[in-house]
Order: C-alpha cells, then structure tokens, then sequence
C-alpha cells in the first residue's frame, strides 16, 4: 500500500479531530463534510473539532482470527467507545486483560501502532484505547 | 411499471469447486436457469450479475462481459454488467433486472450471481470481505467481519438478555435444514454443543455461528408477468423488490440492535406487495452470522424486538413450523458465495413455490420472502414472490 492513503488520514487519526455541525451541533467521527441531518444546510460550514478521547466501552469482542497485518496481536479486543462529545469510535483495547474488558468500562485513547504492511510496506499509526483509571 | 416474474431458474452446488472457475460456475448456474425457462441464450436481451469481490478474490473484473462472452453471447452484443452490493450483491442484481423488465425497456433479462471465493489462504479472504465495512475507520483499526457481527451479538445479549444457547439455535436450525439440501456446502446436522464448542472466531461468536467461505452460481431468468405462462407452467410473480441503506459504520448508528435498513425495506416490501408478515409461508432470511439473521427476522416484524430467539427456541423455524426460516439450509449451511447469495436466496423460493424443493419441501408455500443484507446490515434487500 502506498504511504499517501495514510498519510492524508494522520491529523484525525493522530488527533481525534472531528466535525461538528453548526446548524444541529451535532459532532461526527471521522469527518464528514455534509452533516446527514441538515444536509445541505450544513454544506461548507462543518467544523473541525477535537474530541477529549475519553469515553466508555459501548461493546466489544475478542478477535481470534488471523488478521492480515494483525497476526501477532492475537487474540485483540476490539471495541466501539462512546464519546462524551457523542460520537461513537471503533478501536482495539490495550493494555487490558481481555477477560477484564466489559460494556460501560471507562478508556482513554492513545497513539499506537496499529499494524505493519508486511516486511518492507509502512508501520501504520493512529489511536487505540486504555482503561482510564480516572475518568 | 409492469408486473415481473420469474420463468426460469438455477444454481451450481454451493462449497469448495476446487476445479471450477469463476466463469465455469456462473455459465453453469446461467445455462440451468435458461433450461429451466425453456429458453436459449440468445433470447436474452440484458444479463445482470450480483458479485462482491472478483478482482479481488481471481483478479477478474469486467465480469458482466466475461459472463456474457463465455454464455456464447458475445456475437449478439447485449448489455451485461455487474451489481455491487457487497454481500448484497446478488439481490441487487436483482432489484436492477426487476427495475429492467418493469420498465418495459427489456422483457427477458438473465439475473446471476456469482463468487469464486476459495482460490484464497483464509487471512486474505477475511481481508477482502472486510472491504464490505469502512476501510479506513473500522477495518484499518483491526476490525473484521466477524468482529464487527460479534459486536452487535454482545450489545444485543447485553441489552436484551440472549444466551449464547439461544444464539446457537439459528445455526442448528439451518443444518437440519442444510442436510436436507443436496446442493448446500454442508448437509450435516449440528448440535447446539457443536456450536458452542466450536472454535472462537470473534467472542461470543463461534465458528458455527459464522457463514462459510464458498463457491457458487445461481440464476433466474425475469420476464413481464403477462406473457410469462408462454414459458412456464408456474411462473412465480414478483410483488415486491426493496432495497435500503443506513450508515456504512456500526459505530456511526445509533443502534446496535436494530437494523434500520431491513425494518425500511421490509416496510416498503409488505406495502408494495399489500401482504403482511403472517402472509408470507416461509423467509429465507441473510444469517451471515446468527446475530444478523435474528436482527433480520425482528426488522422483518416476524417477532418482536429482543424475541426472535423464542421463534427458534419454540420450534417455529424449522420447515414445518409456522415460520419456515432459511429451508435452503441459509447462508450458514447451504454457503455464502457472496455475490450468489442474494440470488440463491430466490431460487430456493422459486422451487419451494413450485412444490420442487424435495424433503424439505414447505407445505402449501405460496408466498415467499428473500433478506439479503449488504455489510453489517447496511444494505437490505428484500423481495417478495407469490405463485401465479
């Protein structure tokens, strides 16, 4: 895979940045440049907002399979958090026992690793999520 | 718009056709269903085929023309092309060949639907069908399809209380019916403990709670109602043909447990063909993976949300009970080709119609109903069809 598929994505996977509406407030993750309830009120005017990258876990799974690009982080909790801003984000879950993880579990995200494009393609970055110990 | 039916149809064996290609199984499917019609190639006038993944999956693109080319149609110059649903494909060729023959622009349309899917290791597999999600903000983080249907299944258990027994019963339903089909990938009978025991894929999901990967065709061959009994004894009529889509993303719903898209295109199914869900004999419903199936059968109105898992506990679902769920053996035991399924799904309902689907046979079936879902429940397809 080539590096600008990635590299175009860097400000909001290392940053969280979003879009918020300013018609309905409504925020939105990843961006998106018409917000799906105001439609074309809200064409050109979204904003990009940051989110806090706490939230809670909304569900989760323990992945099993082999993962291409993934094959030595398994078995991999992955998860949909649920933001204080609103939107909900999928991430995997580290540093965790996987057995501890549970729907309401409070995290935080961090930059990561994500996963490697075989031997000689590009490391790729972005967020996963940690327990919070003080949410 | 005119009303549509469907003359003719077919299907290869669904499984692991080690020695058949892409082409040599839509040709096969596309010559059974034209034989079935009573027809010759050259009779059709347009040809469109549900396919996910070919130039993934062989490296194959332009499969409307290949399909075309090798049905020895290339000297006649009609149109072919390829429908893109994701897993949905198969019904979206369909929806485009119903919208084709309604029109009134073509009268006899070749419907197919074809994955070749086993010509890769099961990680690049597990990969391309991911592609059916949001690349870069749920796959590029290590989700997969399993994971993302594992998900749903623990915020549903989470939110209305299903034990994975009670999940596990879809699976089992689907084999007993699978072993009654002689051209399902498995014709085996399960337990309930085979699923449970089975290897984890994605918690809480087992490997028996999740499709397999496989080969196959299948075809049907659409004609204006009224002059269908010119080719057939028992045409069966489509009364409806509805499609709908919600967010790409699970994460970018609301809900978990409830698929928007399927209560919006069973909704509009049931008022265009003025029929309820107590009319319909039997479903062949999408169970990609079992949590999808029971998302499926409640947005459908067949049970209640949170329920569906009664329906199996109560026997309903099997093929002679009051709701005939997925006779072909479904996408867990009959197979998933992908871009066959949704194509599939309709030839069971045709043979079931037409009194033809052997020991599995639904008594006294006259109107029958196909989900088909696209992603994680982002595309819904249903049809709905009634002997003549």
């Amino acid at each position: 895979m080539v590096v600008p598929r990635f590299w175009r994505e860097r400000r909001y996977r290392y940053s969280l940045i979003g879009t918020r509406c300013p018609v309905c407030g409504t925020v939105y993750f990843p961006p998106r440049s018409v917000c799906p309830k105001c439609g074309r009120k809200s064409m050109g005017k979204m904003e990009e907002v940051q989110l806090s990258g706490k939230g809670k876990v909304y569900s989760y799974t323990i992945v099993h399979q082999n993962v291409l690009g993934f094959k030595y982080q398994k078995p991999y909790v992955m998860a949909i958090i649920e933001t204080p801003e609103g939107p909900k984000i999928t991430g995997q879950i580290v540093d965790v026992d996987p057995e501890e993880v549970h729907i309401g579990m409070p995290v935080h995200a961090v930059f990561r690793r994500i996963a490697e494009d075989g031997n000689s393609g590009i490391i790729q970055y972005g967020y996963k999520f940690v327990p919070d110990e003080n949410p | 718009m005119r009303d549509v039916a469907i003359i003719g149809a077919g299907e290869t064996k669904y499984g692991e056709h080690w020695d058949k290609s892409l082409r040599d199984l839509a040709v096969e499917a596309g010559l059974k269903a034209l034989e079935d019609a009573g027809i010759c190639a050259e009779d059709i006038q347009a040809i469109f085929g549900g396919n996910m993944s070919a130039g993934s999956f062989v490296g194959q693109d332009h499969v409307g023309a290949l399909i075309a080319d090798f049905a020895g149609l290339a000297e006649h110059k009609i149109p072919a092309m390829r429908i893109e649903s994701a897993c949905a494909s198969g019904a979206a060729a369909l929806h485009t060949g119903y919208m084709a023959v309604a029109s009134g622009m073509y009268d006899i349309v070749l419907v197919g639907g074809v994955e070749k899917m086993t010509d890769l290791p099961g990680d690049m597999v597990t990969d391309i069908l991911a592609g059916a999600a949001d690349r870069e903000w749920e796959v590029f983080l290590g989700a997969t399809f399993p994971s993302l249907a594992a998900m749903m299944a623990r915020r549903y258990m989470y939110e209305y209380g299903m034990t994975r027994e009670q999940m596990a019963l879809f699976p089992v339903i689907a084999h007993k019916h699978g072993a009654m089909n002689p051209d399902a990938h498995f014709q085996r009978e399960i337990t309930v403990d085979d699923v449970l025991n089975a290897p984890m894929v994605a918690d809480p999901l087992t490997l028996m709670n999740c499709s397999p990967v496989s080969d196959g065709a299948a075809a049907v061959v659409l004609a204006p109602a009224e002059i269908a009994k010119k080719y057939t004894d028992s045409p069966i009529k489509i009364l409806a043909s509805t499609y709908a889509n919600e967010y790409i993303s699970l994460h970018s719903r609301k809900s978990l447990t409830e698929s928007l898209s399927t209560i919006e295109a069973g909704r509009k199914a049931y008022k265009m063909a003025k029929k309820e869900p107590k009319d319909i004999d039997l479903a062949e419903i999408h169970d990609a993976f079992s949590i999808i199936a029971i998302e499926g059968l409640e947005g459908l109105g067949f049970a209640k949300k949170g329920e569906a898992a009664k329906l199996a506990e109560e026997g309903q679902l099997y093929y002679d009970g009051n709701l005939p769920y997925n006779p072909s053996g479904g996408l867990k035991a009959k197979g998933h080709p992908v871009g066959a399924t949704g194509v599939g799904q309709v030839v069971e309902i045709v043979k079931q119609l037409r009194n033809e689907a052997g020991k599995r046979q639904v008594e006294n079936a006259r109107v029958g109903m196909a989900h088909n879902v696209g992603g994680t429940m982002t595309s819904s397809i249903v049809h709905i069809l009634e002997v003549m």
